[in-house]
C-alpha cells in the first residue's frame, strides 16, 4: 500500500530549512554560549534523518550525493589537524587563538581558530549519525 | 612542554582517519602504517633518551595547567612501553601484508590497527585518570573491530563474549572513577597522588581502590581471564600477536600505575589482594597451559602466566622487583608477539591447529624449528635470552621480602611454561614429518622475517641488559617516589 504523504513532504520541505537555520545558530553561537559543533551537527543529522524518513533514500541520496563515512573521515581530519597547526607555532598541542576583524557587513566579529575544529566535530557527527542510521534502514 | 610527547598517540590516529579516503590503494596504506610506527620508534627512543638528561616530559593540551586541563605525562616507564609498542606493532604489521587478505586490507584494517596502536600509546602517556578511560576505549573499540573483521561464524561468537565483559569492566571502570572524583575531587594523577597522600589512604579510598583493581584485572587478565584464551585464539594470526603482546600489558600498565602513584599506603590490603590474584593467576594459567593440544590455547595461556608473573613484581613492589616487571614486561612484549606469530605459522602451513596432528616440522621448515626452539627458551627464563634477568630480579625482590610461596609459585610456572612448549616442539617438530616435500607449503618471506626480527629482538634484549638497565631502572625509581611524576606535573614551567 503507498502511503499518501504529502503533507508530511510539503511541511518538510519547508521545515528542513528551518532546523538546519538553528543549527547555523547553534553552532555559532557555541562559542560564548551554550551550542557548539556537536550540536549543531546533530541537529543538521536530524534534519537529514527527516528528509530520509519523509522521502525514499535514493531520492534524497540523488539529491545529497556525499558518502557519510567520508564525511566524517574529512571532519576527524580537519579537527585533527587543527590541531597540529598550534605546533607550528611552538604552542601546546590543540592551542586555539582568536582575534577581533573588522569585516565589511557584520562589522567587528571574532574569528577563532576553534571554529575551525568544531567545524570538524560538526562534520564527524553529521557523518556518523547519518551512517549509522542509514546502516540500520538497510539492515532491516 | 614538549609536543613531541602528544605524536605517539596522535599520528596513528591521523594516518587511520586518512585510510578512509584511500581505501584501495593498499600498497599506500601498508607503507604508510609502517613508517608511521617506525617514526613512533623514534620519536619514544628520542625521548627515552631525553628524558634521562632533562626529567619527564609532559604536554598540557591548549596550555591549560594541571590539575586544570589534560596533561600526557612522558616518564620513563610509559616511554619504555611506547617504544616497545610500536616495535611489536611494525613487525606484526610486516606479517599482517603477506597474512592478512585482500577483504580485511580492504574494510579498514590498517586503519583500526593504527587507531588500536594509538590507544595503547595514548593509555601509557596520559597523565589524566579519565583520559585513560577515554584511551581505553579507543584501544578497545578498534580491538573490537580486528576481532570481529572477517565475520566468520566463530568470531562472531567470540567477539559477542569479548564486547560484552570489555564494556561491563569499562562501566566499572567509570564507576571507579566517579567514586575516586567523589571522593577526592581530582582527576589529575599526580594531583590524586597528592592529594590521597595529604588526607591519608582512608578505608573508603582502599574500597575505591579494590574497585580499581577488579577492573584492572579484567583488562589484564589478572584471575578473571576466563574471556581471554577464547577471544586471542580464534583472531587472525597477526591480530592476535598485537592482542597477545600489547593489550593485557595496558590494563599490567594500569595496575602498576595506579598502585604505586594512588594507593601504596595501605600495602597490607591491596597488595595482599594482588599477591593472591596473582598467585592464582599463576596456578591457573599453568594448568591451562598444560591441559589443552590446541596449540593456539596453549599459546594463549601462556599470556595468563606472563600476566601473573609480572605482578608478582607488583606485589612486592621492592626497586629490584619492579625493575624485574618492567624488565619481563619489555621481554614479554617482544616474545609473545614472537610466540603467537609462530604458531600461527605453523597452523598456516599444517592446516590443522591440534598439536598431536602435527609432526616432524623441522624437516620441512628448519628454520621454524629453530625459532620455536628459541622462544621457548627464553620464555622458559634460560640465559643470556631476556627472559632471564626479569626473573631473577623478581626472584630477589620475592626472597628479600621473605614471601617464599610466592617465588615457588613464580618459579615452579616457569617449568610449567617450559613443559607446554616443549610438548610442543617435541609434538610438532620431532618426529615422522608429515608433510611430503610436494605438499609442502613454501615458506614466505614476509612470515619469517618478522619472526627472526623479533628473535633477534630477545637475544639482543638477553646480552643487552647492561645497556637497557640504566632506562628500567629509572622507570622504577620514578614508580617507587612518587613525587617525581607530581613534581614534573605540578610545577609551572
Amino acid at each position: 500500500m503507498k502511503t499518501n504523504n504529502v503533507i508530511l513532504r510539503a511541511v518538510v520541505k519547508l521545515v528542513v530549512f528551518i532546523i538546519l537555520t538553528l543549527a547555523v545558530y547553534l553552532f555559532l553561537s557555541g562559542h560564548h554560549s551554550p551550542g557548539g559543533g556537536f550540536i549543531g551537527g546533530l541537529v543538521v543529522a536530524a534534519a537529514l534523518v527527516l528528509l530520509f524518513v519523509s522521502f525514499d533514500i535514493e531520492t534524497v541520496r540523488g539529491a545529497i550525493p556525499f558518502d557519510f563515512k567520508k564525511v566524517a573521515a574529512l571532519g576527524a581530519f580537519i579537527s585533527v589537524t587543527t590541531g597540529f597547526g598550534s605546533l607550528l607555532f611552538g604552542e601546546p598541542f590543540l592551542s586555539q587563538t582568536f582575534a577581533y576583524f573588522d569585516l565589511p557587513f557584520f562589522g567587528e566579529t571574532e574569528l577563532t581558530t576553534v571554529t575551525i575544529f568544531e567545524a570538524g566535530v560538526a562534520l564527524v557527527v553529521v557523518g556518523v549519525v547519518v551512517t549509522i542510521i542509514l546502516s540500520i534502514v538497510e539492515d532491516v | 612542554m614538549n609536543n613531541l610527547v602528544v605524536l605517539p598517540m596522535v599520528i596513528p590516529v591521523l594516518a587511520g582517519i586518512l585510510f578512509v579516503f584511500f581505501r584501495n590503494q593498499i600498497k599506500l596504506q601498508r607503507w604508510i602504517s609502517f613508517i608511521v610506527m617506525i617514526g613512533n620508534i623514534g620519536i619514544a627512543a628520542y625521548l627515552l633518551h631525553l628524558n634521562q638528561i632533562a626529567g619527564i616530559q609532559r604536554i598540557d593540551f591548549s596550555g591549560w595547567m594541571p590539575p586544570f586541563g589534560i596533561s600526557f605525562v612522558a616518564d620513563s616507564f610509559a616511554l619504555i612501553l611506547v617504544l616497545l609498542t610500536s616495535l611489536v606493532a611494525a613487525i606484526c604489521l610486516i606479517y599482517a601484508f603477506s597474512s592478512i587478505g585482500e577483504a580485511r586490507e580492504k574494510m579498514y584494517f590498517y586503519s583500526f590497527v593504527n587507531f588500536l596502536v594509538a590507544g595503547v600509546n595514548g593509555s601509557f602517556l596520559t597523565g589524566d585518570l579519565f583520559n585513560l578511560y577515554v584511551c581505553f576505549e579507543i584501544m578497545l573499540l578498534a580491538s573490537y573491530v580486528l576481532i570481529a573483521l572477517g565475520g566468520e561464524k566463530v568470531q562472531l561468537r567470540e567477539s559477542i563474549k569479548y564486547v560484552l565483559i570489555n564494556v561491563l569492566s569499562s562501566w566499572f571502570f567509570l564507576v571507579a572513577i566517579a567514586y575516586l572524583y567523589g571522593a577526592i575531587g581530582t582527576l589529575n594523577m599526580a594531583h590524586i597522588s597528592e592529594r590521597i597522600a595529604e588526607s591519608g589512604q582512608t578505608p573508603l579510598l582502599t574500597v575505591i581502590s579494590i574497585v580499581f583493581l577488579t577492573v584492572f584485572a579484567l583488562k589484564a587478565g589478572l584471575l578473571l581471564y576466563f574471556w581471554l584464551p577464547g577471544s586471542y585464539s580464534i583472531a587472525p594470526t597477526a591480530v592476535a600477536a598485537l592482542f597477545g603482546a600489547l593489550l593485557t600489558k595496558v590494563g599490567i600498565y594500569a595496575m602498576i600505575r595506579v598502585f604505586t602513584l594512588f594507593f601504596y599506603h595501605d600495602p597490607s590490603i591491596t597488595h595482599t589482594f594482588i599477591t593472591v590474584l596473582a598467585a592464582l593467576t599463576l596456578i591457573g594459567g599453568s594448568i591451562g597451559a598444560v591441559a589443552y593440544k590446541d596449540i593456539r590455547l596453549i599459546v594463549t595461556y601462556n599470556v595468563v602466566i606472563a600476566v601473573g608473573f609480572i605482578l608478582v613484581g607488583l606485589a612486592v613492589a621492592t626497586p629490584e622487583a619492579l625493575e624485574g616487571s618492567i624488565y619481563y614486561l619489555m621481554h614479554d612484549m617482544i616474545v609473545k608477539a614472537l610466540l603467537f606469530l609462530l604458531a600461527g605459522t605453523m597452523i598456516s602451513v599444517t592446516g590443522t591447529t591440534r598439536i598431536d596432528e602435527m609432526s616432524g616440522l623441522i624437516r620441512n621448515y628448519p628454520l621454524l624449528g629453530w625459532m620455536f626452539f628459541i622462544v621457548m627458551l627464553s620464555l622458559a627464563g634460560v640465559p643470556p635470552l631476556s627472559g632471564f634477568i626479569g626473573k631473577v630480579l623478581v626472584g630477589q625482590g620475592t626472597i628479600e621480602t621473605g614471601s617464599y610461596i610466592l617465588l615457588a609459585l613464580a618459579f615452579l610456572s616457569s617449568i610449567f611454561v617450559l613443559y607446554s612448549l616443549l610438548r610442543v616442539f617435541l609434538q610438532c617438530f620431532w618426529g615422522e614429518t608429515i608433510i611430503s616435500s610436494e605438499d609442502e607449503i613454501p615458506m614466505k618471506n614476509g612470515w619469517m622475517i618478522p619472526c627472526a626480527i623479533l628473535t633477534i629482538g630477545t637475544i639482543v634484549l638477553g646480552l643487552g641488559a647492561e645497556f637497557i638497565f640504566p632506562y628500567v631502572s629509572d622507570a622504577a625509581n620514578t614508580l617507587l617516589n612518587p613525587s617525581d611524576y607530581i613534581d614534573a606535573v605540578l610545577t609551572q614551567d
